[in-house]
């Protein structure tokens, strides 16, 4: 039942709304009518909200071993310190000189974020991971501009990278080249050899991978883009598993985005928001979008285009989404260094522990011979010849057991795969459960394979119809 | 199995092409293509009148969670489309051969036909591509 | 653990990064506090910046936002739940965003809405690529772009588009009355465009001729981009209607006054609506109603082929995290309010601001800068430096408005002051002595 299906003409909660005023507007200027928006009282919006929220699986609710998304539990005190009145109502064109204790948490975090990554510089403003991306490719193409360079027009991306990473490239003007992954799941260097020249405006890398290994040969790729002329970026959506113990800027990279929704303690609210700041090292930092904080006699301030001229500009109305910046803040500043470490050392730890207790089970890992990161490939290519059950099904069947699925097909190159993330927060008895849940289902697929091709049986809704969604969209409720 | 008629010739990227008695060619995608991409939702249709050379990509099918490029079998003008598409992707799950169809082209030379592979070059295509 | 998987410490698990690589010192960051200890310090951090009444506007707007909404938005359910991949999963989710998307068209007229995009300004980048993309009868890559928008929002489309080889040409304003003369408009329009942003309000607060804009516009067959105040529009007419039934292509802009906190100016929430036959030009997510297998009421992800997890290179837009949040938010605030909620909200926003003006007119040397209407913020001209007046009402506690000599350096000492429904009289009373004292002790 939509909301729109409570309204009732006149339903209204009285305390919610404005004096009604007269209107001096000529008429012909007005709306015809009020919006035909619901006519509601408070407790109807808060019943139906309340039940559609526990239609969801979340954090707070269910494992959610989501691969690539880093689905960790985020200490409530983040939220409700980022979201104090003085940060709260505080309007984005208040002076500088009335804003130093929200600028010192922003300039505090550049700085720690530069610590934690060995780049430069940092800058906050981005409002998601591709919007970092963004801002690097950006960057790329003004640093080589400015050499006037301006045959550079391609970038790399491995063929296992998010889909941001090419699309990124695109809408920062380049074109963009697959590069193979070997079968040990490293990229493959002599097709990277064979790729690079005197077009290569750089590289675009996850580390650890998509495919839940890390890239062993890291530092010979970045000479090798670096030796072409070019430049290489480093996609954080993976930075959980290496806090603390190697950073992107000794790995060889230019520039690189953090996820502060997956690394930094801000929940993903559905979709977002997130936040994607943007570090550089020596050579890309004069570009870093703009604003950043600076600190000066005076205290605090902006830094503008008129102190970083070579700035690829501004992506974002004002600061970028401050109040996810607070929210990373005050998680590092309850972790400090060594909580830091503890997070890589206890997601890595989750990881191999749960793929240990799946191969025990007869699972098959996509990389056999390698370390699992923060998260990790199996297939369930065998599972699929011995019973017609495929990795979707299984899904779905995790689901009726109280676990949200992992990542599903995705990275394309391993068939029927998972990549699991347990991520740092989960307790050993969590994972035990989650292995023993897929040992049960795969029983369930040798012997009842229907039961599995028509999960989830205890959901609020049985498998849905996408492709109906998508033939005959269905996009908006309409007023009869 | 897959359904591939003898009379047909073939592309490597899964495009049927019939040569039909006005000289113009209908092209489609196969029952092995459609059978690997699932329930099609979508065909982004060229438009009549457009040239393109072939190995050009010319036109779009979408699934639910893939989209697929159609490459220009030969070079040549795309002088009809089908448009019951627009409404009815799912013509072409049916009778990917028949009422599935998806473009006609007047080809620039109509000998292009024969770089094209036959029904039992395309088998083999598939076979290797399942093995 | 580690013995299950068969490793004699955690140091092992990290043994396929190379030596060379690993860091050999630890990071230097402060030391770890507990959470009593960093509770204390954002206390103090977060009052140590004086309280001022606020008067500026600029795109963010100090509106009441009922307990409920972040009541409900706030619930872990909601929070902690990734984007809704798995649909049985995230059946709340996805029903908020359906109802999210039907609400934005109702309140704009328009047939659909995404799922949000970042803010105000990505969001108008992106409605000029879009507009690029969806008008198939231009090969034109110009589009038209008022300078009377958000001088922000022109940057970062300039950031965003430029790369993409799009040319962003400056539509000027009146400088009479600050707003778009439709002729103008119809002559640029005339030389081969591909789109055109019309914004209602503008970034003066001034309500735009938006029917002779858009009937201007119509002739050159370039694509109409109407940039919005959601909230303005449950009083004023919404684009879907502009220049008759035709209305816009594409309306977008800032959702912030939905329901959103100021927050030092995000998390906001962008929203892009268009036309239904630009559909699969649109960037970002869409949720659609469907069935389940058993043929009951259920919502799914849908025309996702648009986006960047399938389509990669050839996606519409990068975008993947969205403001998912912020437009859950936006529709218990759009539910709890209605439409008469919403359009008294803006009717007594309007009127404040009529009244804010009057007042702070009636100080020797400040009047209106432009003649026509607003809606609840406009530019007034100062007998002084707008800086040096905004630095000494601070000192009287109040966050006077937004210096445009900057961005506007031909307006001369112009300010631009707003009054949502939440300044009483008493603080426009306020203002006017505060500014008054001001003035006094200048001169």
């Amino acid at each position: 039942m939509l909301i729109f299906n409570h309204s009732r003409p006149g339903r209204r909660t009285a305390a919610h709304l404005a004096p009604e005023v007269p209107i001096d507007l000529p008429a012909g200027l007005l709306r015809d009518g009020d919006p035909p928006l619901p006519q509601v009282s408070e407790l109807q919006v808060v019943r139906h909200y309340t039940r559609l929220s526990q239609k969801n699986f979340s954090i707070d609710t269910h494992f959610y071993p989501l691969g690539s998304c880093t689905m960790k539990y985020n200490p409530k005190v983040c939220g409700q310190l980022a979201l104090l009145p003085g940060f709260q109502t505080r309007h984005p064109e208040r002076p500088a000189r009335f804003s130093q204790g929200f600028l010192a948490c922003l300039c505090e975090l550049q700085g720690m974020l530069a610590e934690i990554t060995g780049m430069k510089e940092v800058a906050l403003s981005p409002m998601a991971g591709a919007q970092g991306e963004l801002a690097g490719m950006l960057m790329f193409r003004a640093y080589h501009h400015a050499r006037d360079d301006r045959e550079r027009r391609e970038v790399l991306v491995p063929d296992a990278a998010h889909g941001t990473n090419p699309a990124s490239a695109v809408m920062a003007g380049f074109q963009v080249r697959e590069i193979p992954t070997d079968r040990h799941g490293d990229v493959d260097l002599d097709a990277l050899r064979r790729a690079v020249g005197p077009h290569t405006a750089g590289i675009m890398l996850t580390n650890p991978s998509t495919l839940g290994v890390f890239e062993r040969h890291i530092a010979e790729i970045n000479g090798i883009v670096h030796a072409a002329g070019g430049l290489s970026y480093y996609d954080g959506a993976n930075l959980n598993a290496i806090l603390g113990r190697v950073r992107p800027g000794e790995m060889g990279f230019d520039v690189m985005h953090l996820n502060l929704h997956k690394t930094f303690a801000t929940p993903h609210g559905g979709g977002g928001p997130g936040a994607g700041p943007v570090a550089a090292g020596e050579r890309l930092a004069p570009f870093l979008p703009v604003p950043m904080v600076g600190r000066g006699e005076s205290g605090y301030d902006w830094l503008v285009e008129r102190h970083r001229p070579q700035s690829i500009g501004r992506l974002t109305t004002w600061a970028g989404n401050a109040a996810v910046l607070l929210r990373a803040y005050v998680y590092l500043r309850i972790l400090g260094a060594e909580g830091l470490g503890r997070v890589a050392d206890h997601a890595v730890l989750n990881a191999n522990y749960l793929l240990a207790a799946l191969k025990e089970r007869g699972f098959t890992p996509a990389f056999p011979d390698r370390r699992a990161t923060h998260e990790f490939l199996i297939t369930l290519k065998p599972e699929l010849e011995q019973t017609g059950v495929n990795a979707r099904d299984f899904a779905k069947r995790l689901l009726d057991y109280g676990f949200h699925a992992p990542t599903t097909y995705f990275p394309l190159l391993v068939p029927e795969c998972f990549l699991i993330e347990p991520t740092e927060t989960e307790s050993r008895e969590e994972l035990d459960a989650f292995a023993e849940a897929m040992h049960l289902i795969r029983r369930e697929a040798q012997h009842n394979p229907e039961k599995l091709h028509t999960a989830p049986h205890k959901l609020p809704v049985r498998r849905v119809d996408e492709v109906r969604a998508a033939r005959e969209p269905d996009l908006a409720w309409r007023p009869r | 199995m897959s359904n591939v008629p003898e009379d047909l010739r073939y592309t490597e990227s899964h495009e049927w092409v019939a040569l039909q008695e006005d000289g113009t060619v209908r092209v489609g995608i196969t029952d092995y293509a459609q059978q690997q991409l699932g329930d099609l939702v979508y065909v982004e249709l060229p438009e009549v009148g457009q040239n393109f050379v072939s190995g050009a990509e010319c036109a779009v099918v979408e699934s639910v969670k893939s989209a697929s490029d159609l490459y220009m079998p030969v070079s040549g003008e795309i002088v009809s489309v089908n448009e019951e598409l627009a409404d009815s992707p799912e013509l072409i799950n049916q009778d990917p051969y028949g009422q599935g169809w998806i473009f006609e082209v007047q080809p620039t030379d109509p000998g292009e036909l024969d770089g094209l592979l036959d029904a039992d070059g395309y088998r083999e295509l598939i076979e290797g591509e399942a093995g | 653990m580690l013995a299950r998987i068969g490793v004699a410490s955690i140091d092992e698990l990290f043994d396929e990064i190379p030596a060379g690589l690993r860091s050999d010192r630890p990071l230097q960051l402060p030391p770890a506090m507990n959470e009593a200890a960093v509770s204390r310090l954002m206390l103090e951090r977060s009052l140590g910046d004086t309280p001022l009444l606020c008067f500026a506007g600029g795109g963010a707007y100090e509106h009441h936002v009922p307990a409920t909404v972040w009541e409900l938005a706030g619930r872990g359910e909601f929070y902690t739940a990734y984007t809704p991949y798995q649909a049985e999963a995230s059946q709340g989710t996805m029903q908020v965003i359906y109802e999210y998307q039907s609400m934005m068209c109702q309140l704009l007229a328009m047939e659909v809405s995404n799922a949000s995009l970042y803010d105000g300004a990505t969001a108008l980048a992106e409605a000029i690529l879009m507009a690029v993309r969806a008008n198939r009868r231009s090969r034109s890559r110009r589009v038209l772009l008022p300078r009377n928008i958000h001088p922000v929002y022109r940057q970062v489309a300039r950031t965003l588009v430029t790369a993409q080889e799009l040319e962003l040409v400056e539509v000027p304003f009146d400088p009479a009355t600050g707003l778009l003369d439709p002729q103008t408009v119809a002559a640029m329009a005339g030389e081969e465009c591909a789109a055109v942003v019309i914004p209602q309000p503008d970034y003066f607060g001034g309500i735009e001729p938006v029917d002779e804009l858009v009937r201007a516009v119509a002739p050159s067959g370039a694509l109409v981009v109407g940039l919005v105040n959601p909230l303005a529009m449950a009083l004023l007419r919404p684009p879907g209607q502009w220049g008759g039934a035709e209305g816009v292509d594409i309306a977008c802009g800032e959702a912030q006054s939905l329901g959103l906190p100021l927050s030092s100016g995000g998390p906001y929430l962008g929203f892009l609506c268009c036309r239904e036959r630009h559909v699969r030009q649109m960037p970002g997510r869409l949720v659609g109603r469907t069935v389940d297998d058993e043929g009951q009421p259920a919502f799914a992800l849908t025309l996702q082929a648009r986006e960047q997890h399938i389509r990669r290179s050839r996606a519409t837009s990068n975008i993947c995290t969205n403001q998912g949040l912020m437009m859950t938010a936006a529709t218990i605030h759009m539910a709890l309010m209605g439409g008469a909620g919403l359009r008294r909200a803006a009717a007594a926003s309007h009127r404040a601001t009529v009244e804010l003006v009057e007042a702070l007119t009636s100080l020797p040397g400040v009047e209106p800068l432009f003649d026509r209407l607003f809606f609840h913020e406009t530019v007034l001209r100062l007998p002084l430096p707008p800086a040096r007046v905004l630095e000494a009402l601070e000192g009287h506690g109040i966050l006077g408005g937004i210096d445009l000599s900057r961005a506007y350096p031909e307006l001369g000492d112009a300010l631009l002051v707003c009054a949502t429904e939440l300044r009483t009289g008493e603080d426009i009373e306020s203002y006017r002595c505060a500014l008054g004292r001001v003035l006094e002790q200048a001169a």
